[in-house]
């Protein structure tokens, strides 16, 4: 996919509606997000921030978020050109730059609910303070549902609205005897017709609508349809270019052995006969690693290999998993209380520390020139990317020109606060300056200073009247959690989760569905243990809880009769079903697994069913559900970081295993269209997973498994 | 010494350590990215080519090793900007998400269907071990088993 470069070189420059205006009345009035313009507006065709119209009929739609595989970029397109009737076949897509213009701007309206007569002041409000932060997130399973659907579907119907402005004026005509179709404005009576792109030019000098009419949803055309993803060819003919691909005159390569404990500084490194090693241009000492460069990445690696870097342990040496779980086990003390005389259900869950595994490691190219420098990478977002760069070279953030590359993976490791490969290839550029220099992490080193998913542990007490009846379900947890973790959508009149303190040095961050992949399996496990207890059926019981919740109900019944619930199964076979909330979209599992007499698993296939309000781009939607199921089998089935001597013990795919075709089971998709606001689609089909399989094992041989990975445990029956 | 190799149809002479895998050959010398890094240690396959039209992972196979082999990568399947069918399939199967591990999984798959062009869903399975995170396997499956339904199988 292009990326944005004519104006990167421009700068960011004055841009019209650049400032909050003081209104005639007094009160602080905003201009519209979308308002926001380069000075040079009328040359580029830009009709507001994200829509760019050309005098050859092209619709260009810049997109504010990056591609890692879950095919934003297309669907954000797709929301623009409906509200606009563009043609389809001639809107192109374009990643925006790395520039402030572009910083998010509704990303606060996934979490709060803004009044109409506010929402241009909050909108534009959270665009100044992201330019403030340098913010320029994908993530949290936002675009579409904060960008797409408060950002691309009004500029769309904005640019829409200027162009139909532009031909009523060459018409002669009122604006709303216009109608609009596949590019093309057109006025019936007079049969006077114009192409988008014959209006550009005068289109581009109307002034933007702040609150332009929106489609009726019923009048689709081209959303809730399934459209290739524009980027794709390039992925399946070796021509996308990834960080890890990136090349400039003159570049050296950089590698690096880092600390292996968390916190760790180089202490020595003799570094004299490495760098007489052919090619080597620079043995570096870094404070918590050395780097070597080199005129080839093999050179670099070779001569990294025969280094032997002592490194100090920051006093972490003694940690380990078990003493990290043990602290666990401590702080979460004794069981929640239970109403006497109820019977009561008690268990503990474990989940491990989990790597974010890109297929693509860490890699960035630096080019440091005098005061100014040049970035290229892949990350998640580019302004916080160009600003970790600045301020490892002690630069302002606008002397840095950045440009974001494809992404080979992201979920959650390339988000702004994890830009540490930039970081540190930034200081070694510094070094090399003027010599530009890509630094590449082996996998070795991208498995061990990840960001990794919390390792987490949960105490649950339930207790059930005589009939059955649920009467309280709680728990203690540790190693992370917040808000979204106690959230049960089950009529049950004492439910409760309380975090509890255990700190250690290992480094966590979001990793694709942050928090709710442990809570999701926490609480969709405990259930699971509660009608069993109850001795009902795990479905029936779930859903006699979900009076006050008919969007669960009805996603949970989909998914029921999707996967022939009830139906009789062969001996060592089972389903289990799940269901969890998150990113706005609820997903209903029902995964059908057999247990082979000798203790083996296969997870035969997994059904989902998802309320996701609406879909914009039903393949790339069904796509999401069936890869997070599989991100997320892999990792309740195979995956696990353990720490031993305060470090990472595995080292890359041979002890770090993961999911390949052979384990993946058939999965089916299928969305139910409610009234809800429009949810994520990148994150939730995750947390389920891991519940829905287990407890199909336990349908299948009566093991429960309460810490992951399953493959940990054994499946024979007790 | 030179080494000599045929890549996509074309002889190239390259003057590089002889212990250089072929993957860095193939992406730094030759500057042909379209193979990927993955691991380095032959466990993801993210590195797949095919020498001498096997598929083999390039990452821990030093170049002097395949001193007058014939190589392809993913920039030698397309022939005058027409995709190869296992290409063509990828692309109307919508499979790859982030991409990165697709150019491996193409090469591997093609292999594996112009030696066997009706390879059963046991033998896809015990030939394509290639890792891929973004969970693309669903598609993968579904894009081979066209492919194996159809008279000209992957070739």
């Amino acid at each position: 996919m292009g990326k944005w470069t004519r104006r990167a070189f421009i700068g960011t420059g004055a841009l019209a509606g650049g400032g909050f205006v003081l209104g005639v009345t007094g009160a602080i009035v905003a201009p519209s997000r979308h308002s926001v313009r380069s000075d040079d507006a009328e040359s580029t065709g830009e009709l507001n921030t994200w829509i760019l119209v050309t005098p050859d009929n092209i619709v260009t739609v810049l997109i504010p978020h990056c591609e890692m595989g879950q095919g934003a970029q297309t669907a954000l397109a797709m929301m623009a050109a409906e509200e606009m009737d563009a043609d389809w076949n001639l809107v192109r897509i374009k990643e925006a730059p790395a520039l402030d213009a572009y910083a998010n701007a509704y990303i606060g309206r996934a979490f709060l609910s803004v009044p109409g007569p506010l929402e241009r002041g909050f909108d534009y409000g959270t665009y100044r303070l992201a330019r403030l932060a340098g913010l320029q997130i994908t993530g949290g399973s936002l675009s579409v549902r904060s960008t797409g659907h408060y950002g691309m579907r009004v500029g769309g119907a904005a640019a829409r609205a200027m162009i139909v402005a532009a031909a009523a004026k060459q018409f002669g005509v009122s604006a709303s005897e216009c109608a609009v179709a596949n590019s093309r404005v057109t006025h019936a009576v007079s049969g006077k017709s114009a192409t988008f792109g014959e209006l550009a030019k005068a289109a581009v000098k109307e002034s933007v609508p702040s609150h332009p009419a929106l489609k009726d949803p019923n009048a689709y055309t081209l959303r809730r349809t399934a459209q290739p993803r524009r980027d794709l060819r390039s992925k399946v003919d070796g021509s996308a270019i990834y960080g890890v691909d990136f090349t400039t005159a003159g570049m050296l390569h950089a590698a690096v052995e880092i600390a292996p404990v968390f916190g760790g500084k180089l202490v020595s490194v003799d570094t004299a006969a490495a760098e007489k090693m052919p090619g080597v241009k620079r043995v570096l000492k870094l404070d918590e690693a050395v780097a070597v460069v080199a005129d080839t990445y093999w050179q670099a690696r070779k001569a990294l290999a025969t280094l032997e870097p002592q490194f100090d342990d920051a006093g972490h040496g003694a940690v380990s998993s078990a003493t990290i779980f043990d602290a666990f086990d401590k702080a979460l003390g004794a069981p929640p209380e239970m109403p006497s005389g109820a019977t009561v259900v008690k268990a503990d869950y474990r989940v491990p520390f989990l790597p974010h595994a890109t297929m693509e490691p860490m890699a960035c190219t630096v080019k440091v020139t005098g005061d100014r420098a040049e970035v290229w990478a892949g990350t998640q977002d580019p302004l916080n990317s160009r600003s970790t760069a600045a301020k490892a070279l002690g630069i302002s953030a606008t002397a840095v020109q950045y440009t974001n590359l494809a992404l080979g993976g992201g979920f959650g490791r390339k988000l702004p606060g994890y830009h540490d490969f930039v970081d540190m290839t930034a200081r070694i550029a510094k070094v090399m300056s003027p010599a530009p220099v890509k630094l590449i992490w082996s996998r070795e080193t991208d498995m061990q200073h990840g960001f990794y998913r919390p390792a987490a542990m949960a105490r649950f007490a339930g207790a059930l009247d005589a009939a059955g009846v649920p009467l309280a379900a709680s728990c203690f947890y540790a190693g992370g959690g917040d808000g979204e973790s106690t959230f049960m959508p089950y009529a049950i009149a004492e439910k409760n989760a309380k975090a509890r303190e255990a700190k250690h040095h290992v480094r966590t961050g979001p990793w694709r569905s942050v928090l709710n992949s442990q809570h999701g399996f926490f609480k969709e496990a405990f259930i699971d243990e509660m009608a069993h207890a109850a001795k009902k059926d795990p479905f029936e019981f779930r859903r006699d809880l979900m009076t006050e919740h008919p969007r669960f109900k009805a996603v949970l019944e989909k998914v029921a009769a999707m996967a022939k619930w009830g139906l009789p199964l062969p001996r060592g076979e089972g389903r289990g079903i799940a269901i969890t909330e998150s990113f706005g979209s609820i997903v209903g599992q029902v995964a059908h697994v057999a247990v082979s007499p000798d203790g083996t698993l296969k997870v035969k296939s997994i059904c989902a069913a998802v309320d996701c309000g609406d879909v914009v781009n039903t393949d790339t939607a069904t796509a999401q559900v069936e890869g997070g199921i599989m991100f997320g089998l892999a990792a309740a089935w195979l995956g696990e970081i353990t720490i031993a001597d305060g470090r990472v013990a595995q080292s890359n795919f041979h002890d770090f295993k993961t999911l390949i075709l052979s384990g993946a089971p058939l999965v089916q998709v299928q969305f139910i269209r409610s009234d809800a606001h429009i949810g994520g689609l990148g994150e939730p089909a995750v947390p389920p997973v891991a519940a829905a399989v287990t407890n199909a094992i336990f349908a299948a041989t009566g093991v429960r498994i309460r810490s992951l990975p399953i493959k940990n445990a054994s499946l024979l029956p007790a | 010494m030179p080494i000599t190799l045929t890549v996509n149809g074309q002889n190239r002479t390259l003057d590089i350590d002889p212990d250089t895998p072929l993957l860095w050959a193939i992406r730094e010398t030759l500057g042909l990215t379209g193979t990927k890094f993955g691991c380095g240690i032959a466990q993801c396959g993210a590195c797949t080519v095919h020498v001498n039209g096997k598929a083999e992972r390039s990452c821990t196979m030093p170049v002097s090793s395949v001193d007058g082999a014939t190589i392809t990568t993913i920039e030698g399947l397309a022939s005058g900007g027409v995709l190869s069918h296992v290409q063509q399939t990828w692309l109307d199967t919508q499979v790859p998400q982030c991409g990165y591990c697709q150019s491996g999984m193409i090469m591997a798959v093609s292999a594996l269907l112009a030696e066997k062009p009706h390879a059963t869903d046991a033998d896809v399975d015990a030939s394509i071990t290639n890792i891929c995170r973004c969970g693309t396997f669903a598609r993968i499956r579904r894009a081979i088993q066209s492919l194996t339904a159809t008279s000209e199988g992957g070739a």
